[in-house]
């Protein structure tokens, strides 16, 4: 993977709003964010009702990722274009989500809906009525995702990356400034996880940073890409992110987005915790 | 549009217990004559960062549909940078619990 085939310019978007192959996705931390305006011809996933599975604690089914795309107008040749608010979270974590499913053609716009709006392109409340299709998802791709019993494996041995914000990895806060505290129910880091947060990775517009640069991060907080990596958060959108940027945008083999995250670590019974910076 | 209510910038604090939280908030109003607005017409589209003390990214909020927008920060020094179309503004702003910083900022 590379830039050229994961990431688009607001100038490719403009090009190809009619272009019928392409489906531009919105997915929001604020889902009121689309029905105040979006890219004209976006639809929206809800990151909760539409990609959580609500009984289990897991990402929905095959089934009912097929269910969800057939409904919306996806088919499997269609370039699907993910954007969205905060700095794209929710669309790499959406990103994420359509390559465990094997989706063949997944693109993010760098800059997101930030850009889009501090270049004050055009957002309509149109929303789209698009023909049904008949979807057909691969099984899950688990190359991508890690699971605890793996993350606790990988303590001192692999790299394992807490995108969070360094209050929160030394375990002063459980939740990003902004929002309500909540989550694990202690709070702190996995051992030897080094805090690299995602923020890192962009630009003030909200676009990625060159590839030079993104390597010189990890490299410089003493990340070795050589070796296999875990990439974790609080929910798994924050590290959707960072793993986006390792994955598809260096090229990194192995990297996995624990997407049970601190959330689930945080509230396991008898195992290791650190604090501190 | 943002009516005329009792806090001067940032959303209502109704709720709030100012005894334990340190909020940075405050309003985001676009200078203009053309739109007839003394004070400003509310920018809806702007994206605040909030910067620590050393100048490190802590965390981003959009506006709201007044233009509004709140930190829970920690007490202590912190830089605001204001993103809009056209538009960066850097200000310093000082933290602290009970006293909220509310702000009126002109772009």
């Amino acid at each position: 993977m590379s830039r050229e085939t994961a990431l688009v310019t607001t100038d490719w978007v403009i090009e190809n709003l009619k272009n019928p192959h392409v489906v531009f996705v919105e997915v929001d931390e604020d889902t009121t964010l689309y029905e105040q305006g979006h890219i004209e011809g976006a639809i929206t996933f809800h990151w909760r009702e539409d990609l959580q599975d609500g009984l289990v604690r897991d990402l929905i089914s095959k089934e009912k990722f097929e269910a969800l795309l057939s409904k919306n107008g996806i088919a499997n040749d269609t370039t699907v274009v993910l954007y969205g608010g905060n700095n794209n979270w929710f669309a790499t974590y959406a990103y994420w989500y359509f390559k465990i499913y094997g989706h063949q053609d997944v693109r993010l716009i760098d800059g997101g809906r930030k850009l889009w709006e501090l270049k004050a392109l055009p957002l309509v409340k149109e929303v789209p009525a698009r023909a049904a299709t008949r979807y057909v998802a691969k099984e899950r791709d688990n190359s991508i995702r890690a699971f605890r019993d793996e993350v606790i494996a990988a303590i001192g041995t692999r790299n394992i990356v807490d995108v969070r914000s360094p209050a929160e990895f030394s375990g002063e806060l459980a939740a990003p400034a902004h929002l309500p505290q909540e989550g694990g129910q202690i709070k702190g880091h996995i051992p030897t996880a080094k805090n690299i947060p995602w923020s890192k990775a962009a630009n003030e517009d909200g676009t990625f940073k060159s590839e030079a640069e993104l390597k010189s991060i990890y490299e410089g907080a003493g990340v070795d890409l050589a070796k296999d990596t875990i990439a974790y958060c609080r929910i798994g959108e924050r590290s959707a992110f960072s793993w986006f940027v390792l994955h598809e945008l260096l090229g990194v083999n192995n990297v996995k987005n624990y997407d049970g995250s601190w959330t689930e670590y945080g509230s396991l019974v008898g195992v290791p915790v650190a604090v501190g910076a | 549009m943002k009516t005329c209510g009792a806090t001067p910038g940032g959303p209502s604090l109704d709720g709030i217990d100012l005894t334990k939280q340190s909020v940075i908030q405050g309003v985001i109003l676009r200078d203009g004559e053309a739109d007839g607005v003394p004070n400003g017409a509310p920018v809806v589209n702007a994206h605040i960062r909030l910067l620590d003390s050393q100048g490190e990214f802590t965390a981003e909020v959009p506006t709201n549909t007044d233009g509004q927008f709140r930190f829970f920060a920690a007490p202590g020094a912190w830089t605001l940078v204001v993103l809009a179309p056209g538009v960066r503004k850097e200000l310093s702003v000082k933290a602290a619990i009970g006293v909220p910083a509310d702000l009126v900022i002109q772009i």
